[in-house]
């Protein structure tokens, strides 16, 4: 397997009036293409900062960062914006769906980044909905559909555009027991049989068991990795 | 470039779209526009009304011979003597061996305004036998022309509307004489609507002010035949202290007094669109504000700042087109067309109607979007520059 992501010595603070608070320290690490990873950790402990330095929404201070052999650490903000909608992706904790966009209309969002022509656009988007199993609610507004309908639909718009990566950033955090089970279900299978990477952040323990490995944050340093059972 | 039409597209059609989500906020950044609007177009309509009226009300062939240094037909004389001299001036037109010349007398007497129910001046005018047949636009709609020597008066149709007691065939008291009404007039558009006529003879006998006149009108060939007449009188001693111009630039000269009304629309239209201007900056950054987490999810997902911030300003153009418009309506509603009057540079009334005339109207839409463009700016820059961190995106 080649390396999706290899990030190296990156570095990250914030600064809180005249503090400096460190979040990452010469962190080093690989993901491999085809992985499918689980971020655990206490509050605090850089999970979403990880999240949104691999998903190129925020910027290191210092070190490397490289995507499938390129660097990214070094792309302006535009640059990243564009890299974004090709490579990535993202699935929210509260869906994060336009409320008044109807299903299919949110599916397509993505492709309007793409120089797709609208019919193609439309076959993606039943393509990816029929992915997700929710072909039949494509005319519904996200206030008709639960909540694990309305995570299934952010789904289908994280993979409409085909990317390498899905970054998950609580992906049921809102989400009961079955219902959860059945979205970490999709996402093994976007894993298994379209050859997705994802990476999720998540305090569910029973959510991190549908990844390959888990990764364990404390104070910005991976304390220890484990399989999946 | 497609890509990014889409996108603004797409997030322009979010914003307008949602925007019944911020329905009070909303309907109120609109009826501050449309106030603005609605108030701007009635002094510019007042303005363009009374200009149309004023500087509609001459004739280019028609000579005005006043006294030099008069600002107005009131503090004007010219003698019995001139008038006679004038009339046989060259390019003078005739009529049943006739000069078609008068010379008038323009006094102020009282009315009662209908719509105040207070007394106001109005202009009452001697003009001599060929009065009429000078003012062209002039039509007798009801009744006669006054008789020469008696105590008849034809009145104004938009003094008829305006001033109470002055019907057909009523007779009225005026300066201790009774004056029976004959006649109504029409001249759509000018000033003569608002006067109350005579004939000068009985005018100047009447008002104690014998051999007096104030101004005199001659009908010319043509247009080009003002200035031959203007330097023909010049030249006359017997003439000198005259001023001689078209009637037509006279009553330009007149239309002056509206420009006082175009300061005082923009003055309040600016004030006012300030005002405006906040309530749209307002809703605008509580629109981005209650939409940070979409927008910050669209960011994420790969739209630019650029989309945000185009989908931002259209919001605020939109909302502000949405209150010109309603401006517009209102004004139409409210006063277009309807006839007012003011004071007139001779201290009478002058009735005329508000006049929202096209160029006035592009004038109000282009402020309403100059209202939006600025609400929408500012607010559209906070959108663009909104980080794309997932910490946003899950307010």
């Amino acid at each position: 397997m080649t390396d999706l992501f290899r990030l190296t010595d990156v570095e990250k603070s914030y600064t809180r009036g005249k503090e400096k608070i460190s979040i990452f320290d010469k962190l080093t690490m690989r993901i491999e293409e085809g992985d499918f990873v689980a971020i655990m950790g206490p509050s605090g402990s850089g999970k979403t900062t990880l999240l949104n330095l691999l998903g190129g929404t925020d910027k290191a201070n210092k070190g490397e960062i490289e995507f499938d052999g390129k660097r990214i650490d070094n792309l302006s903000e535009g640059q990243l914006t564009a890299w974004r909608a090709a490579n990535v992706g993202f699935i929210f904790q509260f869906y994060n769906l336009m409320p008044i966009l109807t299903a299919a209309q949110n599916v397509e969002l993505p492709l309007l980044l793409t120089k797709l022509s609208p019919k193609k656009r439309r076959d993606n988007v039943a393509t990816a909905l029929k992915i997700v199993g929710l072909e039949d609610r494509a005319k519904h507004r996200p206030r008709e559909m639960s909540g694990g309908q309305q995570q299934r639909i952010a789904i289908a718009r994280a993979i409409v555009s085909d990317p390498k990566l899905l970054l998950c950033d609580e992906p049921t955090g809102d989400l009961d027991r079955t219902t959860a089970d059945e979205i970490l279900g999709t996402l093994q299978v976007l894993n298994r049989d379209l050859g997705k990477t994802i990476i999720m952040v998540t305090h569910d323990a029973q959510a991190a068991k549908y990844a390959k490995r888990t990764l364990h944050l404390d104070k910005g340093h991976f304390v220890e990795s484990e399989l999946a059972a | 470039m497609a890509s990014l039409l889409n996108q603004i597209g797409a997030v322009t059609a979010l914003n307008v779209r949602s925007i019944p989500q911020r329905a009070w906020m909303s309907i109120a950044s609109i009826v501050a526009v449309a106030l603005t609007i609605a108030v701007l177009l009635f002094f510019l309509a007042l303005a363009q009304g009374l200009t149309r009226t004023v500087e509609g009300s001459g004739s280019d062939d028609v000579a005005m011979v006043i006294r030099s240094g008069s600002n107005a037909e009131l503090n004007s004389v010219v003698s019995r003597d001139q008038l006679t001299i004038l009339s046989s001036g060259p390019g003078v037109m005739q009529r049943a061996s006739r000069p078609l010349a008068s010379g008038e007398l323009l006094v102020i007497v009282d009315g009662l305004k209908r719509s105040t129910n207070t007394k106001a001046n109005m202009p009452f005018r001697g003009i001599g036998a060929e009065g009429l047949a000078l003012r062209r636009g002039v039509t007798i709609t009801q009744g006669r022309m006054f008789s020469p020597g008696s105590n008849e008066i034809v009145v104004g149709a938009g003094l008829i509307r305006e001033f109470a007691g002055f019907g057909f065939g009523e007779t009225v008291r005026i300066r201790g004489s009774d004056w029976k009404i004959v006649g109504v007039f029409e001249a759509p558009g000018t000033v003569f609507e608002s006067e109350l006529w005579a004939d000068v003879a009985v005018t100047q006998s009447l008002f104690n002010r014998p051999n007096a006149y104030q101004t005199m009108r001659v009908q010319l060939a043509s247009p080009e035949a003002v200035a031959p007449f203007k330097t023909w009188a010049d030249a006359d001693p017997r003439l000198q202290g005259l001023e001689i111009l078209s009637e037509r630039a006279y009553y330009a000269r007149q239309a002056s007094q509206s420009n006082q009304f175009i300061v005082i629309a923009w003055v309040l239209g600016i004030l006012m669109a300030i005002g405006a201007l906040a309530g749209a900056v307002n809703t605008m950054y509580s629109s981005v504000a209650t939409r940070s987490a979409e927008i910050a999810t669209l960011r994420i997902i790969g739209f630019s700042g650029w989309a945000a911030f185009f989908g931002t300003m259209v919001e605020a153009l939109a909302l502000s087109m949405m209150g010109g418009i309603l401006g517009i309506l209102i004004a139409f509603v409210a006063f277009n067309g309807r006839t007012t009057s003011t004071l007139g540079s001779g201290f009478t009334q002058l009735v005329f109607k508000f006049d929202l005339s096209p160029p006035i109207v592009i004038t109000a839409i282009v402020m309403a979007m100059v209202i939006g463009f600025v609400g929408g700016f500012f607010p559209g820059i906070r959108a663009a520059r909104q980080r794309p961190q997932l910490e946003l995106a899950a307010q």
